[in-house]
């Protein structure tokens, strides 16, 4: 089901003329412009595909190109990542089951030298970090290429329709969405070559050279050459262990936002959230904006772990916070019916005689985020495991320089914290990278330290003190 | 570890814990003209309300300090409860044996002006029916965010906190 109004958004503006794609041989109305799992979804599809060894249904989870529950056949090819593929018209789509092959009709295409594109600096994601840094290492003078996975810029920006919080001159008060829209404008001024539905899938370097090698739509091998490579590639969202976890219906918090918030289309009629962090709080209220019913957020921990300020605002809407209560388990056939919680004691021992039956049809895990480091790992960064920045994150420098000398890192892949800080380390990574490029002047280490001053300040406060503690164990002089 | 604050395990203020948090403006004050309370009892890195504030009513002594409301300064332009990203600010207002509480209201259907509204405790709780007086649309809100100022019997000012709009 597609939503039609909403408070915030305007969903005709992204849907474009529609089309008609066919699902297992059936003909489904979608819109130009959103991705193949965004359609099926929006007719009322769950199951993408089947388990290779019990058959088990599979469908969306992280809906930004970072697992495989929503891989599918596409056009004959198996292993579409449909939740980034957008919808082409007479597109056919086949849930795939045993290991999937090839199609023997087809052969694979010549290898031919792929076309190479130079730069000083590569930015790898275009979220509010990769953004940021393409900004600022294009206004310190660097030739600057940017690449995204995702058919859109923004990042997690593009589903974030609430208002950031810090000083009003690093958009506090603004919401994500509109950050994003300013970002890629300032982005589009500049001379920045930009290349969506891109993947980086590896990164390369051969002495002061690096080699970002990526895919286009799946087909098209395209090479970037830099002297600096900025890896602002973001995080994936975290699964917990409960019964029935891989059912349909169970999402991560970010897909049920690029499902609603992105593509206006209704993710389920009720819903059990998992975590009371900031991103199971802002999803309860934003569900609540889209017409569907949060029967209750659960908190493993005995408090609110977000800004009270979002506890407050879904409270006030009658929607009831459990803390110090756990999900058992997910219940239903082919996708989620029923979620089934429980009371943990203070040893976080599940309270016998105290299970809670919801019925739902969406279970949201706001878990918890990990970094992406797939790329500065194969480069041969030096990783340390750091459980306050939520995992394995790169060591690097006070300029987010990693211990690979022209690799950068920024945002959510240096560890996890949020759109603001994300854009400031971008700008640092940014100026950095155009700086050991070569290009930028030696004044740009001023506003390197502006953006040091302002991060001190934004994690200042207790909120901070998780990250600076990881910080402390990652960042070299 | 040190104790829990009740708000963070249940996610609202009670009107009592709010008054440890901030000093609530005395009777008189609330007669005058309306005043912007803060229910921001968290440090968290955020200042719009402080720099939007015309006339620096609200105090903040660094970026992740709790915003305090100087009253006699407050001029009831409620410009922070417009811009505040928490939704945390709201303004209330005595006439009598009625009060007026503005706040932000992000919800489809905005109401309008004169319409009777279900009036919704910090629990979401029915509490009572109460007018809708003033509304500022989203485009005319310096922060993008709707807010209705609603009428409702005065012992219902520091409970109410929402509105459901029920229409035919």
């Amino acid at each position: 089901m597609r939503l039609s109004e909403h408070p915030i958004l305007n969903f005709e503006r992204v849907r474009g003329r529609e089309v008609t794609i066919y699902f297992e041989g059936n003909p489904i109305k979608a819109h130009e412009g959103e991705t193949i799992a965004m359609a099926l979804h929006a007719a009322g599809i769950r199951t993408y595909q089947y388990s290779t060894k019990k058959h088990r249904p599979r469908g969306l989870f992280c809906a930004i190109g970072k697992c495989s529950s929503c891989l599918m056949k596409v056009n004959g090819i198996p292993n579409v990542r449909t939740c980034i593929t957008l919808v082409e018209d007479g597109m056919q789509i086949e849930m795939q089951e045993e290991k999937p092959l090839l199609p023997e009709t087809k052969k694979p295409p010549k290898w031919k030298e792929p076309p190479r594109i130079e730069a000083d600096v590569i930015v790898v994601g275009g979220g509010p970090a990769g953004m940021m840094a393409a900004i600022n290492a294009s206004d310190g003078g660097a030739k600057v290429v940017l690449l995204d996975e995702n058919p859109m810029l923004g990042g997690q920006l593009v589903k974030q329709t609430h208002k950031f919080f810090g000083k009003r001159e690093q958009f506090a008060g603004v919401r994500g969405i509109k950050i994003a829209d300013i970002l890629e404008e300032e982005l589009r001024k500049r001379n920045i070559e930009l290349f969506l539905e891109t993947s980086a899938i590896m990164l390369l370097q051969n002495g002061e050279d690096k080699l970002v090698v990526g895919v286009k739509k799946n087909k098209e091998l395209i090479e970037f050459k830099g002297k600096a490579v900025v890896v602002a590639t973001g995080a994936m969202e975290r699964m917990i262990p409960f019964e029935n976890n891989d059912l349909p219906g169970v999402y991560g918090a970010g897909a049920i936002q690029t499902l609603m918030n992105t593509y206006g289309v209704k993710p389920g009629d009720r819903v059990l959230i998992v975590g009371a962090g900031n991103v199971g709080l802002i999803l309860a209220y934003q569900l609540y904006q889209a017409g569907v019913k949060v029967e209750a957020i659960v908190e493993a921990m005995p408090k609110i772990g977000g800004y009270f300020v979002h506890a407050a605002k879904v409270r006030r809407l009658g929607i009831p916070i459990l803390t110090r209560h756990t999900i058992l388990r997910a219940e239903g056939n082919e996708k989620v019916e029923k979620a089934v919680v429980a009371q943990l004691d203070e040893k976080w021992n599940v309270i016998p005689g105290t299970e809670k039956v919801f019925e739902v049809d969406v279970i949201a895990l706001a878990v918890g985020l990990r970094p992406s480091i797939e790329l500065l790992h194969q480069v041969g960064c030096q990783i340390k495991y750091v459980p306050e920045l939520g995992g394995h994150v790169v060591i690097r420098d006070s300029r987010m320089e990693t211990t690979v000398k022209g690799i950068f890192v920024a945002g959510d892949s240096a560890g996890i914290e949020e759109a603001t800080t994300a854009m400031l380390e971008g700008k640092i990574a940014g100026i950095g990278a155009a700086l050991i490029a070569g290009v930028a002047s030696p004044e740009w280490l001023k506003e390197i330290e502006k953006a040091q001053k302002e991060l001190e300040v934004f994690r200042s406060g207790p909120f901070g003190r998780k990250v600076l503690e990881g910080l402390r164990k990652v960042v070299v002089k | 570890m040190s104790e829990i604050p009740q708000y963070l395990k249940e996610g609202f203020l009670s009107v009592e814990e709010l008054k440890e948090y901030v000093k609530l403006p005395d009777e008189d004050r609330l007669r005058q003209r309306p005043v912007a309370i803060p229910e921001c009892p968290q440090e968290i890195p955020c200042t719009p309300c402080a720099e939007i504030c015309p006339t620096n009513a609200v105090l903040m002594e660094h970026p992740n300090a709790l915003p305090v409301v100087e009253y006699e300064k407050c001029i009831g332009c409620s410009l922070c409860v417009q811009i505040c990203p928490g939704l945390a600010f709201f303004m209330v207002h005595y006439i009598g044996e009625k009060a007026r509480v503005t706040m932000p209201h992000e919800i489809l259907p905005v109401p309008k002006v004169g319409e009777e509204v279900i009036l919704l405790s910090r629990v979401g709780e029915e509490v009572g029916k109460g007018k809708v007086v003033t509304v500022i649309p989203r485009e005319k809100s310096k922060g993008d965010t709707p807010i209705i100022t609603v009428e409702m019997p005065r012992e219902l000012a520091w409970d109410v906190r929402a509105v459901k709009v029920v229409r035919e």
